[in-house]
């Protein structure tokens, strides 16, 4: 059974669990949605004073943080406990296509060493990635009203149409990168 | 104590994206790239067995715990904050190679390197709350 377990799980595992987790989360009198809590953080760092629209109850949104805070225990846990092979099976054609942009060994670790480890210090390209995509992140995720959990899971499966307007968006967003920019960024 | 139950959630969740490499920088990658069926899979899976418990819970009135009905999300109506802002995260989601939710996992995951992106998300919201009012939605 573990050895099962700590081998990467298919998408027939992983995608229903996550339909638990909303199930849970809806039973709990709660709704399945991570970005808010970026609200909520700015809210606590005192962005009211700035902006109303970080006026809002906080506490409300305490089982969100505690949530997050879960999610980062899982991590280390699922990382460091649950993961004797690191390495991830990518498709052929990503492979070559990491390889012309000039990634290193693409899959063989869990995430690229030039983005995700202090590398990055030394290469502005990867500097841009964690700064513009993240600023994009969050504030995408507040314009649109939802991130890939309040939109492409709780939304859709509430037969929202908003949010499948929102996940064609975010395909036209992702799409652009991946088969543009990115290469535009990393192939000089 | 209510709160241990979203703490043990949560660790479930963050133990489910990284196992099922959800949080991979190269999954994202590979799914822009239509390259395998893996995050499609996951996604799809996901929303199909959500529906039908969303559409069985509408049928058998099914409740929460504490007796209130469920919080389903409903959205106004509208396209343009949805296309423009949903087209915005797309290109943070590509780049960064995760959505909100596994930029936390992965600080668990011992990728330190995150929480730059993750500083950068919360300035990004933050600046969304000065300036959003006078965008089109």
């Amino acid at each position: 059974m573990w050895e099962y377990i700590t081998q990467p799980w298919p998408w027939y595992v992983a995608g229903p669990l996550i339909a638990l987790i909303m199930a849970l989360l809806l039973l709990s009198g709660r709704r399945f949605g991570v970005s808010s809590n970026f609200t909520t953080i700015c809210t606590i760092a005192g962005a009211g004073k700035a902006s109303d629209y970080f006026n809002i109850d906080w506490k409300a949104n305490k089982w969100n943080l505690v949530f997050i805070l879960g999610t980062i225990i899982g991590g280390f846990i699922a990382h460091y406990a649950m993961m004797p092979d690191p390495s991830v099976k990518l498709a052929a054609g990503t492979v070559e296509a990491l390889k012309e942009m000039n990634f290193e060994s693409p899959g063989a670790d869990f995430e690229p060493a030039r983005i995700f480890t202090m590398k990055a210090f030394s290469d502005w390209r990867a500097m841009l990635i964690l700064i513009v995509g993240g600023f994009l992140v969050g504030f995408g995720a507040r314009y649109a009203d939802g991130c890939t959990s309040g939109h492409a899971i709780s939304g859709l499966c509430n037969l929202q149409f908003p949010s499948l307007i929102t996940v064609v968006g975010f395909f036209i967003g992702g799409l652009t990168m991946v088969w543009i920019i990115l290469p535009a960024l990393f192939n000089n | 104590m209510k709160l241990l139950r979203y703490l043990l959630l949560g660790i479930f969740f963050g133990i489910i994206l990284t196992k099922g490499q959800i949080v991979s920088w190269y999954r994202i990658y590979e799914m822009f790239r239509f390259d395998s069926f893996h995050m499609y899979g996951v996604i799809g899976s996901a929303v199909v067995l959500g529906m039908i418990f969303i559409q069985l819970s509408k049928m058998k009135g099914w409740k929460a715990l504490n007796g209130q009905p469920f919080q389903l999300i409903s959205y106004p109506k509208g396209w343009k904050r949805y296309l423009i802002g949903g087209t915005i995260f797309g290109l943070g989601w590509a780049m960064t190679g995760a959505c909100p939710g596994p930029l936390f996992i992965l600080v668990g995951n011992g990728y330190g390197m995150v929480l730059i992106a993750i500083g950068a998300a919360l300035i990004g919201t933050f600046v969304y709350g000065l300036v959003g009012r006078k965008l089109p939605h």
